[in-house]
């Protein structure tokens, strides 16, 4: 079976998805369990996935039996397979969570919210593992559609971001669709790999069509990454959404973007056109700094607990940018590796400000007043995810951005390594804040409404399905931290071939 | 005199331009939310315009084959017309012995692997893939603007109002 | 904003004008799009591979089925997306006061009479357009959506409820699922016969006929999986957004 295992990632969460659709209207109860048990078997088949391309190299996987590039491949090497156990492990760690989430928040629609949850993990990771351009797209679309109606089902508030997020996100797939069309007009083909083969074959460097679906291309995906003047849809998109749609997305779709943009500059296009026959380094990483810093201040500026976590994702867009902007072979491996230490400190921080959420009730930063008498095991957790987000050993979140900052080192981008410094010392100032008002309490000016304090004495642990994700989210990251040599080495290995020089 | 010519040989890519400009203006300018969708819809016809015009060939003829092509490729008499020249009503009929022609043709070496009765000749039909490649569009459009629709039949129920400006400020004086 | 959108539309439109001097002549058959292995080879050897003489079908159900079954999953989730946006379970009282209220219309005899007639035609020839998808233009979708826009049109010419008798909202439910568990279903008893998924070829040792017999056969069995999908997605996208979620009285 292990030769069907790439299919089967995504086969998973896309069948029960549809069984979750119709057999969860009559039998509320069956929703969860089925969610789990999908997620759980789409993550044992990721990792054997990971385990066969760790043997054997690079997995190819003919669907419909036509050898590309007539038919669609998937083309699993270690990039992809790392990518891919980070987003089916977020995902069930996030189901798991949701459990009591999303009974109190989509009350009579608890089987839609599942089927649409099921279908945007389903999306995610065929973008993860798929060698087609085309492809890329429909499935870039599933996740578009799944994202708008995970974000509408919230408040009051959300449908407006949602409407923002569908145009915003339709300009971005679409321009992405226009970047395709224009790599097909000059090749004639639809296969990434081969598209790149076609690109060389042809001495299409100096073609204008190339560099303006170049550009299309890397437009849409800050578009859909939330790039930082391209950003404006994310934070009210994902602040007002219920709390498990935001757990779900801040930590993924984003991190999931930042892969295909890796995918496309090292795999489509290939890093010597991206990084010297452009030779746009400069300016990107300038725009990767601005990003960093405006999503720290942004971060600073905000009282509710969660706009604030947004920002920090919107700062965290502009490292992994900047690192593969870097064109260095460290900067790149950094930029690999923050997609997965990210992808699980945010999911960390987030699922913390939904457990807040649920407890209190508030938004707002002062509703952690006192958690750390009433729930200490979740603030154990809260501060693992803070330390990683602020960057502190033996965390994931510190060799991330030891390796982003080498890269900036060795490619000379010291305004990129100014700027990494100053956002962790933000992070350190946002998070410490909070862990003195849970420590101590809200100074008198914070507090501004007293009768607050009486819902409080009723706050006990968070309850068992919810605890459980955070704790052990918590734990991979000190797991993740441990075991950096091993991660960087598979990273490593996966760049070998591209030839990446050191700095630029 | 040459601008005339870049016009007039890529007229569809200059066509489809226009139209995706308006649709996008009118995505990021207009106030009304029904009137975005309406600019959004316009926007992605433009890209489906700008992809069947890459399929599109001089003289070609629908990629679909005719039926005395699939069925008639026993009786059919040797292929001695000068097919370039006269292709409309070569189109018609377009089956030659294989066997025959495949050298004349300069056929692809993936045609000569599988003998058959049946010779095609690419250039008399329509490129397919850009018309797959748009059907999906065209469903993804149509997804894509049914959620459009009803996260504005929403916002009408929350706010009243499809105006954009009008639900800031009732969200701003919410707060 | 309308400035700044302005300027930001010049800019896209006169970078996406640079590119144009470099595009291949509009219609040229040797163009790298039009000339490269991968449309010739749907031209010239869709026949012999699928005996589908529809390339666009062939590509659309064979060459690129995953993409295609991806699409019907777009189709279907667009579907639960608007049922979960919108649909309001139950009576909702504090939305009504601001629906008008509709009186109970009596069906004009010209109207009801003309749709008598139209409909069952229309559904004829969907049908007629889901099964010679393989011969003429065509498929799944398009036959999908006309089939779809007969029962839009019944409810348009009497009312939602007329409509609902047949298309009920559990059985739209139950009719999309089963058109995508129809398709995925035709790529898992591929990969359980031993090939990869939606490897039609295989699916010989079920299917009569050869593996041309059986990509065939199988394409048609997948287009009647999207149909199903699309024309239950259609009603009740109309459905939900006709009535405001309430799928009660509605236009």
């Amino acid at each position: 079976m292990t030769e069907q295992a790439p299919v089967l990632i995504l086969l998973f969460p896309f069948l029960s998805a549809i069984v979750v659709a119709l057999a969860g209207i009559r039998m509320k109860g069956l929703c969860w369990p089925l969610v789990l048990l999908s997620l759980a078997g789409s993550v044992c088949a990721s990792l054997s996935t990971l385990g066969r391309v760790l043997d054997e190299g690079t997995i190819r996987y003919h669907l419909g039996g036509w050898a590309p590039p007539i038919g669609i491949e998937f083309r699993i090497d270690g990039l992809n397979a790392l990518v891919a156990v980070t987003v089916s492990l977020v995902a069930l760690i996030t189901a798991i969570y949701s459990k009591i989430s999303v009974e109190a928040e989509s009350k009579d629609k608890v089987s839609q919210y599942y089927a649409i949850f099921l279908l945007l993990i389903a999306g995610l990771l065929g973008m993860v593992i798929t060698g087609d351009a085309f492809n890329l797209y429909v499935l870039l679309e599933v996740s578009a559609l799944t994202s708008y109606a995970l974000i509408a089902m919230g408040s009051k508030r959300a449908t407006l971001a949602a409407f923002k997020y569908l145009i915003m996100g339709t300009i971005g797939a679409s321009f992405y669709l226009l970047g395709v069309g224009y790599l097909y007009i000059k090749t004639g083909s639809l296969n990434m790999f081969d598209i790149h083969e076609q690109l060389v074959l042809n001495n299409l460097e100096q073609s204008p069509t190339i560099l303006v679906a170049f550009m299309l291309i890397t437009v849409a995906v800050w578009i859909k990454m939330a790039f930082f003047p391209l950003h404006a849809w994310l934070p009210n998109a994902y602040a007002f959404a219920p709390t498990t749609s935001s757990s779900i997305m801040g930590p993924l779709v984003t991190k999931v973007m930042i892969y295909v943009m890796i995918r496309m500059v090292l795999t489509v296009f290939g890093p010597d056109y991206a990084f010297e026959v452009l030779n746009w380094d400069n300016i990107v990483v300038w725009l990767a700094v601005i990003a960093i810093l405006a999503g720290s201040i942004g971060a600073l500026a905000q009282k509710d607990l969660r706009k604030m976590l947004t920002f920090l994702i919107i700062a965290e867009v502009g490292y992994m940018v900047g690192g593969v902007w870097l064109a260095d072979e460290t900067g790149m491996v950094g930029s690999i590796f923050h997609i997965i230490s990210d992808a699980f400190m945010t999911l960390c921080v987030f699922l913390f400000a939904g457990i807040v959420f649920t407890k209190t009730g508030r938004r707002n930063i002062t509703a952690v007043e006192g958690m750390f008498k009433k729930m200490p095991l979740t603030m154990v957790g809260f501060i693992v995810g803070a330390f990683s987000l602020i960057g502190i050993p033996p965390t994931a979140g510190f060799f991330s951005k030891w390796y982003l900052i080498q890269g900036g080192i060795n490619s000379g981008n010291w305004e990129y390594v100014v700027a990494l410094l100053i956002s962790s010392l933000v992070n350190a100032v946002l998070f410490f804040r909070i862990i003195e008002i849970a420590y101590f309490g809200a100074k008198p000016a914070d507090g501004h409404d007293d009768h607050h304090g009486e819902d409080h004495s009723k706050i006990s642990e968070a309850p068992f399905t919810q605890l459980v994700p955070l704790l052990g989210t918590a734990a991979l990251l000190v797991i993740i931290g441990i075991y950096n040599k091993d991660i960087v080495s598979i990273i490593q290995d996966f760049l070998l071939p591209f030839n990446l020089g050191a700095g630029s | 005199m040459e601008f005339l010519e870049t016009i007039s040989t890529k007229f569809n890519y200059w066509i489809y331009i226009i139209i995706m400009m308006i649709g996008l203006y009118a995505m990021i300018s207009k106030n009304n939310l029904v009137k975005k969708l309406i600019g959004m819809s316009i926007f992605q016809t433009a890209i489906i315009l700008f992809y069947v015009s890459i399929g599109y060939k001089e003289n070609a003829t629908i990629p679909i084959l005719y039926h005395d092509q699939v069925h008639g490729a026993q009786h059919e008499e040797a292929g001695d017309q000068n097919e370039l020249s006269n292709a409309v009503e070569e189109a018609a009929k377009e089956i030659h012995v294989a066997a025959d022609e495949q050298a004349e043709h300069g056929l692809e070496a993936s045609h000569v692997d599988h003998p058959s009765s049946l010779e095609i000749n690419p250039d008399h039909f329509a490129n397919p893939l850009p018309h797959v490649l748009m059907l999906t569009a065209i469903v993804v459009g149509v997804a894509t603007l049914g959620v459009g629709l009803a996260i504005t039949q929403k916002l009408y129920g929350e706010f009243g109002s499809i105006e954009e400006s009008e639900i800031l400020e009732q969200i701003k004086s919410a707060k | 904003m309308k400035i700044l959108g302005f300027i930001a539309v010049i800019i896209t439109g006169i970078l996406l004008l640079q590119a144009e001097r470099d595009f291949p002549d509009w219609g040229d058959p040797a163009s790298p799009a039009n000339n490269y292995r991968l449309s010739q080879h749907y031209i010239t050897q869709t026949f012999t591979e699928t005996t589908v003489p529809n390339m666009v079908t062939a590509v659309l159900a064979d060459y690129r089925g995953y993409d295609t079954m991806f699409e019907t999953v777009v189709i279907f989730t667009a579907g639960i997306a608007i049922i979960g946006i919108l649909r309001v379970f139950g009576s909702s009282s504090q939305l009504e006061h601001k629906e008008p209220t509709l009186t109970a219309k009596k069906p004009d005899l010209i109207v009801d009479t003309t749709c008598r007639l139209l409909i069952p035609i229309i559904q004829l020839f969907a049908l007629y357009v889901v099964a010679h998808g393989h011969h003429s233009p065509g498929g799944g979708f398009q036959g999908g959506v006309i089939f779809g826009a007969s029962f839009i049109l019944l409810a348009l010419a009497r009312n939602l409820q007329t409509a609902q008798k047949w298309l009920p909202e559990s059985r739209v439910l139950t009719l999309a699922g089963a058109g995508i568990f129809i398709y995925a279903g035709f790529g898992v008893a591929a990969l359980v016969l031993g090939g990869d998924f939606l490897d039609y070829g295989i699916l010989t040792k079920l299917l009569p006929g050869g593996v041309e017999d059986a990509r065939s056969h199988s394409m048609l069995g997948v287009e009647i999986g999207v149909a199903f999908t699309v024309t239950a997605i259609m009603f009740s996208i109309y459905s939900n957004l006709a009535s405001n979620g309430k799928m009660k009285e509605g236009i």
